[in-house]
């Protein structure tokens, strides 16, 4: 609602509170501290004792409506008393309607589904200042929400509507300290000025400003450095379209705009007209009791209800009737003509009455086309009624979606009157409100309707959620010597065998091919045995498109494994980015990107992994070189994992006791750092702890003897464990390191890994520096799952620090029968070279996302001190444990 | 060590009375006055006035005025009028 005002009001509040006397001070302070007490008692309340005391009051409200409505108008002379009796039922009645069974008091609000709880928490001592165009019908509206929410007013009452504000709080307060509310919760100011005003929403105490009023008292509201709830002016557009119901439309804008004399600040306030409906329209607003002015009439009504200095609305004229206005314009109209219709040619200062009149004159404009009307709506919206109200008849709804889409208005009325509309819950099921929040377009805080909920403070008891997790594998792995005869049981017309130019030397392809669905054509695709390039990439896709392959097996490493997944990736889908495809995530299934889903070939991947590392296999991840940018591509989506598994050993017995080695590291390494990952479940742990298990066991064979058939079998199903293991609960920071190190000094990636893994194991078992933030762990169990492990390895030890120290010894001991350097300075890297290498491969390894699921969070300072303790070597058992 | 000098029980049906007769028995009282708040559930704004003149008459006097049993709610109360500060409070 708006206040009327003095152009001063509208300028500057004042806020010079020394002016204030000292007994004023002490009487506004006594307000103040009676509020605050009963805020406090109040703080007790159950919803049962707030709910009973308000609606004591609403009956009361609704009892006194008629003598609050009478009082209002004989003293602000505003307005239609039969109006002012509907408005304080709508702000008692309607309002309890829509407040009743609402919780406002402890639990407000359960998500259960979401372990979300809101919670109510009063605000304490509100300062309320309300107008003079709805004085009653406000102060009752913010009585009831203030019980409703447990909260003290103090009251600032319009002046000019002193007195009827005055006994409206009155009643509310006697009817709620009846009913057991606190004594002092409601006051109201005697004789307010502004400087009280400005005293009281500076006051310590006060937690919430709501400000109803002129836009001069809202901003002083927001001025104050204290939350408020301002809201103030509007100029409300109408667009009445061709379409509309043109009877509704005009009874409806004029039930509207003469409702208690067009004092609600949402009410018309100019109705933009189709052409052609223009002449129609208005001979339908004459017919039902309006003035249509002419030309000159509408020039001598606008000198007398727009003051020309400031361009806004005649106090004077604020809440008249149309008939008495028409006589302070010298206009000649009927005795009981409702309203006065204005024809304007346009919007802005050269078009006086196109801005707000809270009185029942009208300005009309004739447009052209729905363009224009929309435009000169925008016009009228940005002319002071920003995020106010707006209103349009039409039955074309498009035009109607496009009105909402450019109208920045809180309140959208449709078909329906603006004003009564605005309020809620009558005409339609908006909340009944007696304050519209503007937004920022007016300033505000809020485009709601004001309501209980502004009225509290919202608390949310959030529960720690349970938060879903996931373990995915190709649905087929095959195993065992001879795994690859099952290839049988895949048909394929056209098959792309992906491998490198040594695995087909040595007839590994042949037998494959033995192995493949008789009548299948089959190409062999060789490609170089290193992290594959863009251009391999390319040149596979186009293989694979020449073939119309509907199968593609990858035999390979973990090299020649990522290109077929990287292949198959483009084959499906050419318009995958994959430079887009690899943007940085933090959680896989929040991430940014998605991966495209729809397969255009369909073609089944089978991977047969040719060495027991890196598990490539079962993975959803692949790495790809781009030469020309320089650039690694990492991949990483479950749609790149394989559909089939082959794990099949004749495949790796003949592998270099190095490789053996590296690669058995690498899958240590994998299990070890899944075993302790925050994203660690009993899925992966079952995973992890056997493929430690049987690395510990069978590694050293299959180094020392590599024709052995079981260490080999049990070697390669370690590794494809392993890798089922981190893919679904990630590695950690002894993989970031490892990145860092081995790209920069061409040192294997298992190799690297070694160099590596007791520092980070006793990282990871000491007590963190940095915990890492994870919903899925409870507590810090890094220790504790080394010292599982070192259980199920049957180390030995009576504490958990032992358990770890057995551990790490042995895994230092297994390092150095498989003969790995056990320092970097072993590798023959000068201290000196190391030294100016180190910041660079610190600052690498914290943007390697492999560590996101570490235990540790690990610091930059961190990371260089484990670079440094792999470049000692040696001797960390010694030390080892939690400390 | 402090004395207890005074003991008594607020009973919620007459608090006012209760903490005015704490008021005059600080008169002479050494060390400490302990005011059992364990039977009261709710407070209301008399009560708020009555402590705050027990509060202010006890500082006077250099009383230490102890509230026992206090339950959160109306603890919750005179915290928010600030009146946590001029009393001790023990379980």
């Amino acid at each position: 609602m708006i206040a009327t005002e003095t152009v001063q009001e509208r300028v500057q509040i004042p806020l010079a509170v020394e002016s204030l006397s000292a007994e004023r001070i002490a009487y506004l302070e006594e307000l103040v501290n009676q509020a605050k007490t009963a805020a406090a008692v109040f703080t007790q309340f159950t919803q049962e004792d707030v709910d009973r005391i308000v609606k004591a009051m609403v009956l009361a409200g609704l009892e006194q409506a008629q003598h609050l409505a009478r009082l209002a108008v004989e003293e602000t002379r505003l307005g239609v008393m039969e109006d002012k009796v509907l408005k304080n039922m709508v702000a008692t009645e309607f309002v309890y309607n829509y407040i009743k069974d609402k919780r406002t008091v402890g639990i407000i609000r359960e998500f259960l589904e979401r372990n979300l709880i809101e919670m109510a928490e009063p605000i304490g001592v509100i300062f309320s200042v309300t107008p003079i165009t709805n004085p009653t019908s406000t102060v009752l509206f913010k009585c009831i929400m203030a019980i409703k929410t447990r909260n003290a007013v103090i009251f600032s009452p319009h002046p000019k509507a002193w007195h009827c504000c005055s006994e409206a709080v009155r009643i509310m307060y006697e009817i709620a300290l009846k009913h057991g509310a606190p004594e002092g919760v409601f006051s109201c100011l005697e004789s307010p000025t502004l400087v009280d005003n400005a005293f009281l929403m500076k006051h310590k105490d006060v937690g919430l400003i709501d400000a109803t009023g002129g836009p001069g008292m809202v901003k002083a509201a927001y001025s104050s450095g204290k939350p408020a709830l301002g809201v103030g002016a509007g100029n409300t557009p109408v667009y009445l379209e061709k379409t509309a119901d043109l009877n509704t439309a005009v009874v409806d804008i004029i039930v509207s705009k003469t409702f208690d004399n067009g004092t609600i600040c949402a009410s018309e306030q100019t109705v933009v007209i189709d052409d052609e409906i223009y002449e129609a329209a208005l001979q339908k607003f004459a017919d039902l009791g309006a003035h249509v002015c002419n030309e000159k009439e509408t020039k001598r009504l606008e000198r007398t209800v727009i003051d020309p200095q400031t361009g806004f609305m005649q106090p004077m004229a604020v809440g008249q009737k149309a008939a008495d206005i028409a006589r302070f314009a010298g206009l000649s109209v009927k005795p009981n003509t409702k309203l006065l219709i204005a024809p304007i040619q346009g919007v802005g200062h050269d078009h006086p009455l196109s801005v707000e009149k809270l009185f029942p004159v009208l300005a009309v404009y004739r447009a052209k086309s729905v363009a224009e009307a929309l435009r000169v709506c925008v016009d009228v919206n940005h002319a002071g009624g920003l995020g106010h109200t707006a209103v349009i008849f039409s039955r074309n709804e498009e035009v109607i979606r496009k009105f909402g889409e450019v109208i920045n208005a809180g309140r959208i009325i449709v078909n329906s009157p603006g004003s009564i509309g605005a309020l809620g819950a009558v005409y339609n099921d908006l909340v009944p409100t007696f304050s519209f929040g503007c937004g920022t377009g007016g300033g505000n805080s809020t485009t709601d309707n004001v309501n209980i909920f502004h009225y509290l403070n919202i608390k949310r008891l959030a529960r720690r959620t349970q938060t879903h997790m996931w373990f995915r594998v190709p649905n087929q792995i095959y195993f065992n010597m001879n795994a690859v005869e099952n290839l049988r049981q895949f048909p394929s017309l056209s098959t792309i065998i992906v491998t490198s130019p040594l695995l087909e030397q040595m007839g590994h392809v042949d037998i494959v091919r033995r192995h493949i669905c008789p009548k299948t054509h089959v190409h062999v695709q060789v490609i170089p045995d290193a992290e594959p390039e863009v251009k391999i990439i390319t040149q596979g896709v186009e293989a694979l498109n020449f073939y119309k392959a509907d199968q593609i097996i990858a035999l390979g490493g973990g090299s020649v494994i990522d290109a077929a997944k990287i292949m198959k990736l483009k084959y499906e889908s050419p318009e995958a980015d994959l430079e887009y495809l690899a943007a940085p995530f933090l959680d896989l299934r929040k991430r940014v990107v998605q991966y495209p889903t729809e397969k255009i070939n369909r073609a089944r991947l089978i991977a047969i992994s040719t060495t027991s590392g890196t598990g490539s296999e079962v993975t959803p991840f692949a790495v790809l070189t781009d030469k020309a940018s320089g650039r690694k591509v990492t991949l990483a989506d479950y749609s790149l994992t394989p559909d089939v598994a082959i794990v099949d050993p004749q495949f790796v017995m003949s592998m270099p006791k190095g490789l053996t080695a590296d690669t058995g590291i690498d899958c240590l390494t994998h299990a070890l750092e899944a075993g302790v990952s925050n994203y660690a479940s009993p899925y992966t742990d079952s995973s992890a702890m056997q493929a430690i298990r049987l690395v510990f066991k069978y590694l050293p064979i299959a180094y020392e003897h590599p024709r052995d058939e079981e260490a080999r079998c049990m070697m390669h199903n370690a590794a494809c464990i392993a890798a089922m293991a981190f893919s679904n609960a990630s590695v950690g920071v002894n993989h970031a390191l490892a990145h860092a190190f081995g790209a920069r000094f061409g040192v294997p990636h298992g190799r690297a890994n070694a160099l590596m893994l007791p520092h980070v194991m006793a990282y990871n078992a000491a007590v963190p520096t940095k915990f890492m933030p994870s919903p899925y762990t409870q507590g810090y169990v890094a220790h504790k799952k080394y010292a599982t492990v070192a259980d199920l390895l049957g180390l030995g030890g009576h504490t958990v620090e032992e358990k770890v120290k057995n551990l790490i010894q042995a895994t230092e001991q297994l390092l150095d029968q498989l003969g790995f350097p056990r320092s970097i300075a072993e590798l023959g890297i000068s201290r000196e070279e190391f030294e100016r290498a180190v910041p660079e491969l610190a600052s690498i390894a914290f943007d390697d996302p492999s560590w996101r699921s570490n235990p540790r969070m690990p610091l930059m300072s961190e990371l260089v001190q484990l670079f440094w303790k792999a470049y000692e070597g040696r001797g960390v058992a010694k030390g080892a444990g939690v400390s | 060590m402090a004395m207890t000098a005074v003991f008594l029980n607020v009973d919620e049906t007459r608090v006012v009375p209760a903490l005015r007769e704490a008021g005059e028995k600080l008169d002479g009282t050494e060390g400490e006055v302990v005011l059992d708040f364990s039977s009261m559930h709710r407070i209301d704004s008399s009560a708020l006035r009555a402590m705050e003149e027990l509060a202010r008459i006890a500082e006077g006097k250099n009383v230490k005025v102890v509230l026992r049993g206090v339950n959160v709610d109306v603890y919750k109360v005179l915290k928010l009028v600030k009146l946590t500060r001029r009393f001790s409070f023990v379980n």
